[in-house]
């Protein structure tokens, strides 16, 4: 007699599966929001189960802040390649050129919320109807009130208050022209939920998800990684450390984390055991203010 | 390790937040950069020490107004299981919000306030726990410590609540002593109700049988999504995607398509691209039949000895979820699983008082958080089955056409 449950996992991934489906079928031009880190890389992997033999009947869309990770964007080539999917990048700093923004200034001059005018010149541009992100409600206070399937008003705003109730497992995307719908797969999924999925499904990540040398220096008990987007300050003291990445996203607003583990399962044993959230140790943007994540979502970001 | 989902019902007062907050806080899902936020906010709020509370308050526009607006989803893990709680306020006006999270829970707990015993608020939630057929009851009777932790406190309030269970037809309900501010029999047994001996409510959380929840009986699958990739080495490769709602599906089936009802065999399964033997409820898998035949989103394929009813006129418990009042006559777009049709309320029979199940002869526009009797006519056959005997393929979503908000939960009668 087969086994006739689900483990967690497997339950979790029928999930998203389904969700993936509805965004198929319910929308005319879904993209799928690549950052190159780990959790849109498992979207990825989610996409390609969901709609097998066929292709992923839609893009991956990476707005390119300029100040990515080169193993990150080497991953991502390579991806869209084996998974032969279209994929569109967009530049942050076209954006700045073309719309004359202010680049940000200081130590870490992060790109990271100048992404959402690239986003929605992406999105105007090609125009997408719903926009696939890897958020999880697990990983801040915000992302936990969101819809999985978030309508967004013509300047991309998110409205708390105003969110469609989303009720068993029907999912409504109907939407206004103008309008689009952020959708969010692994909503219910924790940090280590995708880690242990990555270890289940044997998925390949960029290599500074693992343990490497790297010259790095302290901000405020962060390490962050020596790199020509950083304007070091004299003072600074340069140290080579081995670190992996908790988490990839901009090289001036990613902190690396001490450590020595080079495989899966001593990355997952390093979580487990961690007393620090994902965001708190690896994002500097983060802790600006309180409400940040709030403020940047009702203003059009991912 | 499994999956547990379960709605927390009850107000600030009761203690429902102090609840969740100690749940995450002695699983240790809180940790210390997070811990060390809250500490900032409690000086900030003056309250002196740690507001657990304060764990499950999302926004800044919340936590400005001290209230809470909307379904908040919250994770935790033990080694045994994961779990995911759907936090929604317990408030009279929020009973959209209680039917939203409950839609997708296995177990509600319900939240009593000791001092206060069964109140209006209570029995609401009760009410909207059977008629969402949660399968699980937990009844935790809150603030014991402002009791004395009495025992003859604790068995009068399971007393009043078995006789509001037994009239709402409520069963699988487990009781527990507990205090969420000190932590009594939340994730250990408390030292100061020796009387008590049961298992902690987080024990009873991680060790409550699922398996039944899942009908494995009665096949029901609604296509979502036909794969066609249209290359020359998979030119006729034609695959109905979709999610197994219950029962198992295996290779040689006989199977109907609904709702034109024509017939064919299932000739190969698979999950993710794989052929598989057999798919089976809740998984996501794709079915290949013998025939080629005119399917497309929303047809169910089901047994051709297990069939759900067919047809464009439902009974049905509507629950209204809009600021606008539903207008008798307006057509809305109904959404069943993955199947959309037009659809018009024809009739209401009565509306339901969600604190006292009275039925009441309608007067006046049906509002927002209101539960009625109606009868829906869809302008196509809509195969289903009725909320109390599936809940997936029983349940429907209206939506507004001019605005695209959803309105309405239906419960299939």
């Amino acid at each position: 007699m087969p086994r006739l449950k689900l483990n967690y996992l497997e339950e979790l991934e029928a999930e998203s599966i389904y969700i993936f489906r509805e965004i198929a079928a319910q929308f005319e031009k879904p993209a799928l929001l690549f950052s190159g880190g780990k959790d849109s890389i498992t979207l990825v992997h989610l996409a390609k189960k969901a709609f097998a033999p066929a292709r992923i009947p839609f893009p991956l869309v990476h707005i390119d802040t300029g100040h990515n990770f080169p193993e990150a964007l080497k991953f991502r080539d390579d991806l869209a390649a084996e998974v032969q999917a279209r994929l569109i990048v967009r530049k942050v700093e076209d954006t700045i050129n073309q719309r004359k923004l202010t680049e940000p200034k200081g130590k870490f001059p992060s790109r990271n919320w100048l992404q959402t005018y690239t986003l929605l010149d992406t999105i105007e541009e090609f125009g997408f109807d719903a926009c696939i992100g890897g958020a999880r409600r697990d990983e801040e206070k915000a992302r936990a009130k969101e819809r999985i399937f978030s309508v967004r008003d013509e300047f991309g705003q998110w409205n708390p208050k105003l969110q469609r109730p989303e009720l068993w497992n029907i999912f409504n995307g109907r939407i206004h022209k103008g309008e689009n719908v952020r959708v969010f797969p692994i909503s219910n999924w924790t940090e280590l939920d995708i880690w242990n999925y990555i270890r289940a499904e044997k998925i390949d990540l960029p290599s500074i998800y693992f343990s490497h040398e790297r010259d790095l220096v302290d901000h405020d008990g962060q390490w962050v990684a020596v790199s020509e987007f950083v304007n070091l300050d004299p003072a600074d003291q340069v140290i080579r450390k081995k670190v992996r990445y908790r988490t990839v996203g901009d090289m001036t607003c990613t902190a690396a984390v001490e450590s020595e583990a080079n495989n899966i399962d001593d990355v997952i044993a390093e979580i487990k055991a961690t007393r620090i959230s994902e965001r708190g140790e690896t994002r500097i943007d983060d802790k600006v203010t309180e409400a940040a994540m709030e403020d940047r979502k009702k203003n059009g970001y991912f | 390790m499994n999956i547990l989902r379960f709605i927390t019902a009850g107000s600030v007062d009761d203690g429902k937040s102090t609840l969740i907050g100690r749940l995450l806080y002695d699983s240790k899902s809180i940790l210390a950069d997070q811990l060390e936020q809250l500490e900032k906010q409690s000086i900030k709020r003056e309250d002196g020490g740690i507001d657990l509370a304060l764990l499950t308050d999302g926004l800044r526009a919340e936590r400005e107004q001290g209230i809470t607006i909307d379904v908040a989803y919250r994770y935790f893990s033990t080694p045994k299981r994961k779990f995911i709680i759907a936090d929604a306020p317990g408030h009279v006006q929020y009973t959209r919000n209680m039917i939203t999270g409950a839609s997708g829970s296995s177990l509600i707990i319900v939240l009593i306030d000791a001092r206060q015993g069964v109140v209006e608020q209570t029995r609401r939630h009760s009410i909207i726990a059977s008629l969402l057929k949660i399968p699980h009851v937990v009844v935790a009777i809150n603030k014991m410590d402002l009791v004395d932790f009495s025992e003859d406190v604790y068995n009068n309030i399971v007393i009043d609540y078995s006789a509001v269970a037994n009239q709402l037809g409520l069963t699988n309900i487990t009781y527990f002593p507990i205090s969420a501010l000190d932590g009594d029999n939340i994730v250990d047994a408390s030292t100061k109700m020796p009387w008590y001996d049961g298992p902690a409510l987080l024990q009873f959380l991680e060790e409550v049988p699922l398996e039944t929840d899942i009908n494995l009986s009665d096949p029901r699958f609604q296509v979502q999504y036909v794969i066609r990739p249209q290359t020359e080495e998979l030119h006729d490769y034609r695959g109905y995607a979709g999610r197994v709602s219950s029962g198992i599906y295996k290779k040689g089936d006989e199977v109907v398509v609904l709702p034109a009802g024509k017939r064919s065999t299932i000739s190969r399964l698979e999950i993710g691209g794989i052929e598989v033997p057999e798919i089976f409820a809740p998984q996501s898998g794709v079915i290949h039949l013998t025939d080629d035949l005119d399917i497309s989103r929303g047809d169910s394929i089901v047994l051709a000895d297990n069939l759900p009813k067919t047809g464009n006129e439902l009974d049905v418990l509507l629950c209204w979820m809009d600021e606008k009042p539903l207008i008798p006559g307006n057509k809305y777009y109904l959404q069943h699983q993955s199947k959309g049709v037009r659809a018009v309320i024809r009739d209401i029979a009565y509306k339901l008082d969600v604190n006292t199940l009275k039925q009441e002869i309608p007067q006046g526009p049906v509002t927002l958080n209101e539960v009625v009797k109606a009868t829906i006519k869809t302008a196509s056959p809509l195969s289903y089955d009725t909320f109390e005997f599936l809940r997936q393929n029983g349940s429907a979503i209206l939506v507004d056409e001019t605005s695209n908000s959803t309105v309405a939960a239906l419960l299939i009668q």
